[in-house]
């Protein structure tokens, strides 16, 4: 900070002008350099309204280095005409003075000299005129004197094509007296003390303004990943609906409990290498509850519980090929199977939000893993409008109300519907999610009551997070090219609104 | 889900209706369809191939239309119009009838030697008599042979379809199966005869064949149907024989389906005859065939079953949520092609299901033909009463389980990658965290990253072989190693999960060697008494091999036997 010295002459300064100054003025009466009343600027600017300062720049032409030596000592060219003596000069002898080369030269286009090559003792150069008017020197000076606006910009431009003029942008202030001016300085203390508030003394002080347009400090904190916080929601949503959470923590599943429990043939293009992921260490799954899989193969080679089967050859070989589960549909099917052995049954919800494999071609919106949400009604007596209506409150949850529902077809469910929302930006309706009822195929085999009905629906993670957060890439969401500064800035998720 | 593209303008004249663009989707939608885009041959042309390419192509509009996976009797136009023009009440559904040769003839033969069944065992015959071909008709036809193929055919792999002019050859015929070497014969499209070897490396650059050579590439014997003269039908499922090829002016067609899975075999054959029987003079009949097996049974084809079920409305209403009258509901199956009568005893109705509707295997496929007639959104949603108590999930006794030392576990590998990047299932998070620093160097330091999240080891004593184990990893990444910053979180997090220091109940470090860390710079944790861990600042050479420049410390720690 400037002394307050300098700071009172600079007040005085302004006072004594009525429309203001220029700060380079000021600097030029208090004979200190410019950048020093910059910085007094600031710091009376600091003070309040002491004085008022608009930043303005100006152009101005300086000269180079160069410049100020021809100022000083005459143009290179003069310089070398000067050195001639009537006689005239050897060449290579003129060619050794620091201007030599350069006056030389324009010194001959200017025809002040001439070169005699034919000269005996070598190439000799001689005066053509008597005497030179040097005009570069001269148009220096004047810039020196600060009165470069007598030259015309051409001949600027010369001078600054030679190097020895050039043009500088100064920024200055244009100052005048503020609101409350005074040519005597107070120091404002920046912040309240507990010496301050023991003394009393806060009361006498100035204090500086805060500066409320700036930015505050950045706590220091850590930032959850934007789908962590949308699948918080999701958890929210499903615990407020009384649903219970399933242990989803097996992403090696057998064949046989991602498809076949399912009633999802073996011959089903799912199962195909193109869409699954097969492990090959360790291939195959080695236990399976023997008569439930006795019943499972029934029901697929033969049918029975009302079905007519698919009548194919079922082979265990097939079901019990390890694979990357496809959909949590594989927990659900366990967990079922679980419920069908209990002495009683009772009604349970479940839901789960983990991930699933699938091996799709990769674009800007899909990869080969995802996060799947799925949730599970078993009770007697439910309905395909049960199905409805708990979907209804599940997106109404979401801040969703709009729904309509298309007839579609899933192996294990029957009836199918996809869900469809009313998305108003895009001014249509597009789909969010799948449901169904369980086939009784599926259901009847694990030993589950004839009156029981099982609701489910499913729906991605990483779309509705895609949509909430503007990303049109899931690579910068997902996996190690995520961009932390998106993680970073993110803000809390509520998907209601 | 296939796609069916139609003519729009062919579409309507058959329905009897022309619709608007919103209005077809909207009935598309009704009756679980999707009209999935709109265009001509000469925008996707373009699209595919530049417009030069699209010069003189038609720009007459097409509908791609998605159809359901299991509805086989939509997949072409002749399919989509009957099933709407029922829906619409507009048209009966039809009765396909299976008939005995007209002058009172022998139905045509088709006898299957034993050497089939090693390779293809099943096949199926049928003819189509007097029927009337257009360029649209034959199209559409050859059309449907692609889509079955593709979908209920599985490519090829169960069924393949073989349809040929029955005037150019003569029964009965053959279907056997030889040497590649003894099979020759002109194939269409082709101006010679090639051996079954020669075709097979022939077809290897073929854009379309090519994808079915695997089926029997490998095989001593290739399946191969001949006729009474010797002439070659066709060798499935590969290619027809060029001799008996049908064309625009063909009257009679003879249509074989060969098999691995006889069921599939008969399905396909109902969906080919029950959709062009409506082009024969006598349209919705279908000429039978016998097939004689290697143990000389008997069966004639094609089956066109009807079966009836029989159910209560108030089974449909139940399940749907709905309270609709038998007769009602009788009517509203009626339309989705299920011919209902309302049989008298009490609210049972009795559902005859056709041979189109192969889908249709269990009561609740016919309870969800009700809901569709009835419109799906036009039932009342209501919230089930099913009470319940949520429960987050509690892992279990899972802590007791887990035992083992993590380095002695392998990691599980996946047998049909898709980059080489994803050959195992991730058995540490640590190289995610490292590689999403790498890819964010531009961000300010310190970097400080964690993740927590399932690893997936092998486990002998699970079902499927392996498990998931929960792990929490943490990385600091700055211009100092910053152990104690890694330290600080344990002793965090070990704080927060109540665990106090200690050498027995509670948490402690002590110097461990580990390739990953610096040396004399790694910990091994002990939580009461058993490893869970490491921390430490990382060896150089990880830290360059993942292209990084700065020190960094870590910390990898399984969190099961905390939660």
């Amino acid at each position: 900070m400037a002394d307050n010295g300098l700071l009172e002459s600079v007040l005085r300064l302004v006072e004594k002008v009525d429309g203001g100054t220029d700060s380079q003025d000021v600097a030029a009466d208090l004979g200190v350099d410019h950048q020093v009343i910059v910085g007094a600027v600031k710091s009376l600017q600091a003070l309040g309204e002491v004085i008022s300062a608009e930043q303005k720049s100006s152009r101005h032409w300086e000269l180079t280095g160069e410049g100020r030596e021809i100022a000083e000592q005459g143009s290179h060219e003069a310089r070398v005409f000067n050195a001639i003596p009537d006689e005239g000069l050897p060449q290579n002898q003129l060619m050794k003075m620091p201007s030599g080369k350069v006056g030389f030269s324009k010194a001959m286009s200017n025809k002040w000299i001439r070169l005699d090559k034919a000269h005996e003792g070598g190439p000799r150069v001689f005066k053509t005129v008597e005497a030179i008017e040097d005009t570069v020197r001269d148009k220096l000076q004047l810039v020196q004197k600060g009165q470069s606006a007598k030259l015309e910009d051409k001949e600027k431009n010369e001078l600054k094509k030679r190097k020895l003029l050039s043009e500088v942008t100064v920024k200055s202030y244009w100052i005048t007296k503020g609101s409350s001016f005074s040519t005597t300085i107070t120091k404002q203390e920046t912040e309240l003390t507990p010496e301050m508030i023991a003394s009393g003394s806060w009361k006498e002080k100035k204090f500086k303004p805060y500066n409320f347009e700036a930015m505050g400090v950045a706590p220091d904190c850590g930032h959850l990943h934007p789908l962590m916080k949308v699948r918080t929601q999701f958890r929210q949503i499903f615990l407020e609906m009384g649903f219970t959470e399933m242990p989803t923590n097996n992403f090696i599943e057998s064949s046989f409990w991602n498809f076949d429990s399912l009633f999802q043939p073996q011959q089903h293009p799912a199962r195909d290498q193109h869409d699954t992921f097969f492990i090959s260490d360790p291939a195959l799954a080695h236990e399976f509850p023997q008569d439930y899989l006795e019943r499972v193969k029934k029901v697929h080679s033969e049918g029975g519980y009302g079905s007519q089967g698919y009548k194919y050859d079922w082979k265990i070989e097939e079901a019990q090929k390890n694979l990357l589960r496809t959909h949590t549909t594989a927990v659900s099917a366990r967990m079922l199977y679980k419920l069908a052995q209990q002495e009683k049954f009772t009604p349970v919800k479940y839901f789960s939000i983990d991930r699933v494999f699938r091996n799709e071609t990769l674009d800007a919106t899909h990869l080969a893993e995802f996060h799947q949400i799925e949730g599970v009604v078993a009770d007697y007596g439910l309905t395909l409008g049960n199905l409805m209506g708990i979907l209804h409150q599940f997106f109404t949850k979401l801040g969703i109300t709009k729904l309509r529902f298309k007839p579609a077809y899933n192996p294990y469910t029957e009836p199918s519907m996809e869900v469809f929302s009313y998305h108003e930006g895009l001014k249509k309706w597009v789909e969010v999610g799948n449901s169904g009822v369980f086939r009784p195929e599926m259901l009847l085999p694990m030993g589950l009551p004839e009156g029981v009905s099982v609701i489910a629906w499913g729906l991605s993670l990483e779309r509705p997070t895609m949509i909430k957060y503007g990303i049109n890439n899931i690579r910068e969401l997902v996996g190690h090219k995520v961009n932390l500064q998106m993680v970073y800035d993110s803000p809390i998720c509520r998907l209601d609104s | 889900m296939p796609t069916v593209s139609v003519k729009r303008d062919l579409l309507f004249e058959a329905l009897g209706q022309k619709y608007t663009d919103e209005e077809f989707d909207e009935l598309c939608f009704e009756f679980g369809l999707e009209l999935d885009e709109i265009t001509s041959e000469k925008e996707i042309l373009i699209r595919e191939q530049g417009g030069e390419k699209a010069e003189g192509a038609s720009d007459v509009v097409l509908y791609k239309i998605d159809v359901p996976a299991n509805r086989y009797d939509l997949l072409c136009l002749e399919g989509l119009v009957r099933g709407l023009q029922v829906f619409k009440e507009k048209l009966e559904a039809p009765r396909y009838k299976r008939v005995s040769p007209a002058d009172g003839g022998e139905p045509q033969r088709l006898v299957i030697t034993e050497e089939t069944a090693s390779v293809r065992p099943h096949a199926v015959a049928a003819v189509l008599r007097n029927i009337t071909f257009t360029q649209e008709r034959y199209e559409s036809f050859i059309e449907l042979q692609e889509k079955l193929h593709q979908n209920i055919c599985r490519k090829r792999t169960l069924v393949a379809i073989g349809t040929h002019d029955l005037d150019t050859i003569s029964g009965p015929f053959t279907y056997t199966a030889k040497p590649p070497g003894e099979i020759r014969f002109k194939p269409l499209s082709q101006s010679r005869e090639y051996t079954a070897a020669e075709l097979m490396s022939l077809y290897k650059t073929d854009s379309h064949l090519r994808h079915y050579l695997h089926i029997i590439e490998n095989e001593p014997l290739y399946p191969i149907i001949y006729d009474s003269n010797g002439i070659v039908l066709s060798m499935p499922p590969i290619i027809n024989g060029d001799h008996s090829k049908i064309s625009l002016n063909t009257k009679n067609i003879f249509i074989e389906c060969t098999a691995t899975d006889l069921t599939k075999a008969k399905i396909t054959l109902d969906m080919v005859v029950t959709m062009f029987s409506v082009y024969c003079d006598e349209p919705f009949t279908v000429e039978e065939a016998e097939v004689v097996y290697p143990d000389g049974r008997l069966s004639v084809y094609p089956e066109l079953a009807y079966r009836t079920e029989t159910l209560s409305g108030d089974f449909i209403n139940k399940r749907v949520g709905i309270n609709e009258s038998a007769e009602s509901i009788a009517q509203l199956l009626t339309r989705m092609c299920l011919r209902s009568e309302v049989s008298g005893e009490g609210d049972l109705i009795q559902v005859e299901i056709p041979p189109t509707r192969a889908d249709v295997i269990h009561a609740c496929d016919i309870m969800e033909d009700a809901a569709i007639a009835y419109g799906f959104n036009n039932i009342v949603r209501s919230t089930p009463r099913t009470y319940t108590v949520a429960n987050q999930c509690s892992e279990e006794d899972i802590a007791d389980k887990l035992r083992k030392n993590i380095t002695e576990t392998r990691a599980v590998h996946i047998s049909n990658p898709k980059t080489a990047d994803f050959q195992v299932a991730r058995t540490s998070l640590l190289p995610g965290l490292l590689k999403t620093i790498a890819a964010n160097r531009k961000m300010p330091l310190p970097l400080k990253l964690f993740e927590i999240s399932d690893v997936v080891l092998k486990d002998e004593t699970k079902d499927v072989g392996a498990r998931n184990n929960r792990r929490l990893c943490a990385v600091y990444y700055n211009k100092s190693p910053g152990f104690e910053v890694i330290h600080g979180l344990l002793d965090r997090v070990m704080q927060l999960l109540d665990v106090k220091p200690g050498r027995n109940q509670g948490y402690h470090i002590q110097a461990a060697e580990d390739s990953t860390f610096f040396p004399g710079r790694c910990a091994e944790i002990f939580s009461c008494g058993k490893s869970i861990g490491h921390l430490g600042v990382l060896h150089p050479d990880v830290i360059s091999r993942f292209e990084l420049t700065m020190p960094c410390s870590a910390i990898d720690i399984d969190i099961e036997p905390f939660l």
